[in-house]
């Protein structure tokens, strides 16, 4: 009955939903897994980057990626789709910046990301974006970290820890086990790695996997000889 | 001169852990004194004060619109803004103007929302901003208001010395210029509390 109601995005079916978004969610929970997890001085955003053959380049292109110094983001879906929303991401967070010569607060900017998404719910002609985002920030003002999610609905919510796409159910529960307040960053980086490796298939390495941390130096990506080191500590 | 149609003198200092900002209360057609009791400095926060001088119906409308844009920004962020980022939003709202100007030459005063550190600064009508640490003037008089600056001027003033330093720099100066003064206001800015006094001088 709900495939009638399925072909155009603005239409509700019987049952209250818009069927287009449960299809996004379903692309996102096929997805490659990543895991976001807030400590005590920062946030660490991590994802399986796995290539389906050898001869890709694997450190030309990214998975996890800054908006602002402040600000990062990994996603769990389609590519092509996060870039579109990253790209637009780093043109709001610039906007802002702007106007006030301050860097935008996480909260902020992953309201207007959300807006974006929610816009993609409700106009003619397109439809939602098969990606959800993670994205993680400190925030300057209150001296704290941040840890949101973005859904193809528009919606977004603040986690202390979380993980999405492939078994996502798995890693939530892992995270749930493993989860403190007083993590700290290294902590939580371990933590992270280990919430991957319950869904891997095969061996981690520093190439296929991606780790970023954000903390009050700012949003980076860790370099592959840095990951290899945190590896070591887990294998 | 379209900046000097209506008059206006406004000077903001900065103390010790306080601010003050002072202005005159005419509001005059050229030669002709309309009203004594013209307001323009204008709240925009518990501790963040907007002078604004030039043309008084520019002075009336930045006011509207700043306030409009601040509302939204406290309203979105959830927290009030800090005096350094409200100087880029009048900045940013004057420049948008830049071909056809808000004939309005901002002085900005107050303390930060949570280090109460004190602020001032100033900026010309197409928002080229200027942050100082000791004073900053803008208006008809703003050279015979800079000459007082320097001389009343010293670092450190407490909230009384800070009073009677801006108050004898407004008030000497406006009586060197036709369309300033008939009466003065003065805003003390501290961490706990802000004084407002009103100043009797001379009404011509």
């Amino acid at each position: 009955m709900s495939e009638r109601y399925s072909f155009s995005l603005t239409t509700f079916s019987p049952s209250g939903k818009l069927v287009q978004i449960e299809y996004a969610l379903a692309a996102v929970g096929a997805g490659a897994p990543s895991v976001g997890i807030k400590a005590s001085n920062g946030v660490v955003l991590a994802t399986e980057k796995k290539q389906k053959s050898i001869l890709y380049d694997e450190n030309s292109i990214h998975k996890i990626e800054m908006i602002t110094k402040n600000v990062g983001m990994v996603y769990s879906g389609m590519g092509p789709d996060y870039r579109v929303l990253l790209r637009n991401a780093r043109k709001l967070a610039q906007s802002y910046y702007l106007q006030y010569q301050e860097n935008i607060p996480t909260a902020q900017i992953v309201h207007k990301i959300a807006n974006v998404m929610q816009e993609y719910t409700q106009s003619g002609g397109v439809r939602p974006f098969g990606v959800s985002l993670l994205i993680a920030g400190w925030d300057e003002d209150e001296e704290r970290p941040y840890l949101y999610q973005c859904d193809p609905s528009g919606a977004y919510f603040a986690w202390k820890a979380t993980a999405m796409g492939k078994n996502f159910v798995n890693g939530k529960t892992f995270l749930e086990k493993r989860y403190s307040d007083n993590l700290e960053l290294e902590d939580a980086v371990h933590t992270a790695i280990l919430t991957l490796k319950e869904s891997f298939e095969g061996q981690m390495t520093e190439d296929n996997i991606e780790i970023g941390i954000c903390n009050k130096d700012g949003f980076r990506r860790l370099s592959p000889p840095e990951v290899k080191d945190y590896l070591a500590s887990v294998q | 001169s379209i900046l000097e149609y209506n008059g206006a003198a406004i000077i903001a200092m900065k103390g010790r852990d306080c601010v003050a900002i002072a202005s005159d209360r005419r509001f005059g057609i050229q030669a002709q004194t309309v009203s004594t009791n013209f307001q323009k400095i204008f709240e925009m926060g518990p501790r963040l004060y907007i002078g604004l001088p030039g043309l008084a119906t520019d002075v009336q409308t930045v006011h509207q619109r700043l306030q409009f844009r601040l509302n939204l920004y406290e309203l979105r962020e959830n927290r009030r803004i800090k005096p350094k980022t409200f100087l880029s939003m009048v900045s940013n709202l004057l420049y948008e103007r830049r071909f056809g100007p808000y004939f309005v030459e901002p002085v900005i005063a107050g303390l930060d929302p949570k280090t109460f550190e004190p602020f001032i600064a100033s900026m010309d009508l197409i928002g080229c901003p200027m942050v100082t640490d000791d004073f900053v003037v803008s208006g008809t008089c703003s050279e015979q208001m800079y000459g007082m600056c320097e001389s009343v001027w010293e670092p450190n003033m407490d909230p009384q010395e800070l009073f009677e330093s801006i108050s004898q720099a407004l008030l000497n100066a406006v009586d060197r210029d036709a369309v300033s003064g008939w009466g003065g206001i003065v805003h003390i800015i501290e961490k706990d509390q802000v004084t407002t006094t009103e100043l009797k001088g001379r009404m011509d």
